[in-house]
């Protein structure tokens, strides 16, 4: 079995900006942040606006400088000529030189990654063609639409079939269909291996694509881990379909369950808690009732979402 | 071709495809078509007045290219965040900002070299043979373009366009002067205001050393130590505003 090696450690990042000129007063964008990512993981990093995440994308890219703490790439420290030749970055609302055309840039990209002439022309033509712009490869980019922006900025971040993806809000600017598209393409890039962290705030989509997420909130880290385990300890209800409901069961049952709805022989309950339920179970099957499904009813992650960074203070 | 190569020659294009160049060069080229005019009605002093135009031309309209697109080089690419998708790749800051030099000095060498074929075109038509003192000349201009260039990059790297424009346009200014700066213990009877212009003089490029027009438009000699001098100057100069902007861009945030 291959062994997980950590693509991305963040240990105590911290960035805090001047407010003004003239002001000696500093705004901390980014507080103390802990994480890893592991090789081959999709790791969603979300927030409301202002929570951190551009920073935190800005930091890893070297844009910024961290005013405390250190973060490693592939086990190599930001700014590292050689980590960078082996990861991609789609920053948010992406701007292009827009003298140059679609082809033309991605050729230019691909030069500083070092390509040979013709693997850079296979390289250019493949991703063009995987983000649907080979028809507009020779339109230079003062034409592109937000979206076809958005698509070549996502083909710029892959020239160099990178090891680690950064994605900042890759589902911006797109249509439902683009953003189909880039889904199955974070899908496809996992499925491949390759390491990919997006920031994000349509939490669907994070959490159609993520094996781990990282809440932050006002620079700090809320909650991280699996999305399965961050949305386990938020199952909201229990609900219970069940044929062959006696009216006796029924009326021993009203004391434990939230909710009964009996319609003829059948009936959908619903419990508000497991220990509820456990206790339900019982009595049911020995008083000849069946069983037709149990779902446990989580939240969304938007709901999760809402209620960890509604709270006001982080945990 | 290295990685800084590819940022030149992306600069390269990036100038080239900017229509306002055109339209320098383009009166450029007029200014120097319309010294035959003026050559025409000055009685005995036509080519020299030609050659002196002419000379004028190269270098006040590649010090407006100069200035005009290096002032924005690097402060136009983190306004338009164009640095942010670039600065990600595996180049360092100072790669960028050597490219980014290094892509106008080719831009300048392209408008200087379609200027002086004008230039020679003129003279040529007028009769007159070639003449390697003039060429000099404009190898002078050149070297004094690309230390404007370094200073509108240092500038670029810091401020915004108009201020770095304003700042360069003074230094060019004050380049011209900056002899006056070596002796003003003579003028001013005080221990200090001599120091802080003497060391104004050596800080400021001294734009004299590159200004040769009226020995080749005469036909006096160019010594070649004169020439060795001045372009060592020159470079060392270049070297000194490359490594300044390159340490204040590797400190700056990209916000």
């Amino acid at each position: 079995m291959k062994t997980q090696s950590t693509v991305i450690k963040v240990r105590d990042l911290t960035k805090d900006y001047d407010v003004g000129s003239f002001s000696r007063d500093k705004l901390r964008a980014l507080d103390h942040l802990e994480l890893a990512v592991e090789e081959g993981e999709t790791f969603g990093l979300i927030g409301p606006n202002g929570a951190g995440k551009t920073t935190t994308l800005k930091l890893l890219m070297g844009l910024i400088y961290p005013t405390a703490g250190v973060a490693t790439i592939l086990g190599k420290p930001i700014g590292d000529l050689e980590m960078k030749s082996r990861i991609g970055y789609l920053p948010e609302q992406p701007y292009f030189y827009d003298y140059l055309t679609g082809r033309e840039l991605l050729e230019y990209f691909g030069q500083l990654f070092g390509l040979g002439r013709s693997e850079r022309r296979t390289r250019v033509d493949e991703l063009l063609d995987k983000v649907g712009m080979t028809a507009s490869g020779d339109v230079p980019l003062r034409k592109y639409s937000k979206g076809m922006t958005q698509r070549l900025g996502i083909a710029q971040a892959l020239i160099n079939e990178p090891k680690v993806v950064f994605f900042d809000e890759p589902m911006s600017g797109l249509d439902p269909m683009g953003r189909r598209e880039m889904t199955l393409l974070i899908r496809e890039l996992r499925d491949s291996g390759v390491t990919v962290f997006f920031c994000s705030h349509i939490l669907p989509d994070v959490e159609r694509l993520c094996d781990r997420v990282a809440i932050l909130n006002r620079g700090k880290l809320v909650e991280m881990g699996p999305l399965d385990d961050i949305l386990k300890v938020s199952i909201r209800t229990i609900e219970v379909e069940i044929d062959n409901l006696s009216e006796a069961l029924a009326a021993e049952l009203r004391g434990k369950a939230r909710e009964i709805e009996k319609t003829g022989s059948r009936a959908r309950i619903v419990f508000a808690r497991q220990e509820d339920f456990d206790a339900a179970v019982g009595p049911l099957t020995s008083g000849g009732a069946r069983l037709v499904s149990v779902t446990p009813v989580k939240q969304s992650l938007e709901e999760h979402f809402v209620a960890e960074v509604s709270g006001g203070e982080p945990k | 071709m290295s990685r800084v190569g590819y940022i030149a020659f992306n600069t390269f294009k990036e100038t080239v495809r900017d229509k306002v160049l055109y339209n320098l060069v383009l009166f450029a080229l007029l200014m120097i078509g319309s010294s035959y005019v003026l050559g025409r009605i000055s009685v005995y002093q036509e080519v020299k007045i030609i050659k002196d135009l002419g000379l004028a031309a190269i270098s006040v309209f590649g010090m407006v290219i100069a200035i005009f697109i290096g002032i924005s080089l690097v402060s136009k690419e983190i306004e338009k965040r164009t640095l942010y998708s670039l600065l990600p790749k595996p180049i360092s800051r100072e790669q960028f900002i050597f490219g980014k030099y290094l892509g106008l000095c080719l831009t300048l060498l392209v408008n200087v070299a379609v200027m002086s074929t004008g230039f020679y075109l003129l003279l040529f038509m007028m009769g007159e043979p070639f003449e390697s003192g003039l060429f000099k000349a404009i190898g002078f201009i050149y070297v004094k373009l690309m230390v404007l260039v370094g200073v509108a990059i240092l500038f670029s790297t810091f401020t915004s366009p108009t201020l770095a424009g304003l700042f360069t346009g003074f230094i060019y200014v004050a380049g011209y002067y900056s002899s006056v700066l070596k002796n003003f213990d003579s003028i001013v009877e005080s221990d200090f205001v001599p120091r802080v212009t003497a060391a104004a003089y050596y800080l400021l490029p001294n734009f004299k050393n590159f200004d040769v027009k009226a020995q080749a438009v005469a036909g006096a000699p160019l010594p070649l130590s004169q020439i060795a001098w001045a372009t060592a100057y020159g470079l060392a100069y270049v070297a000194l505003v490359l490594v300044a902007s390159v340490w204040i861009f590797r400190g700056r945030n990209l916000k």
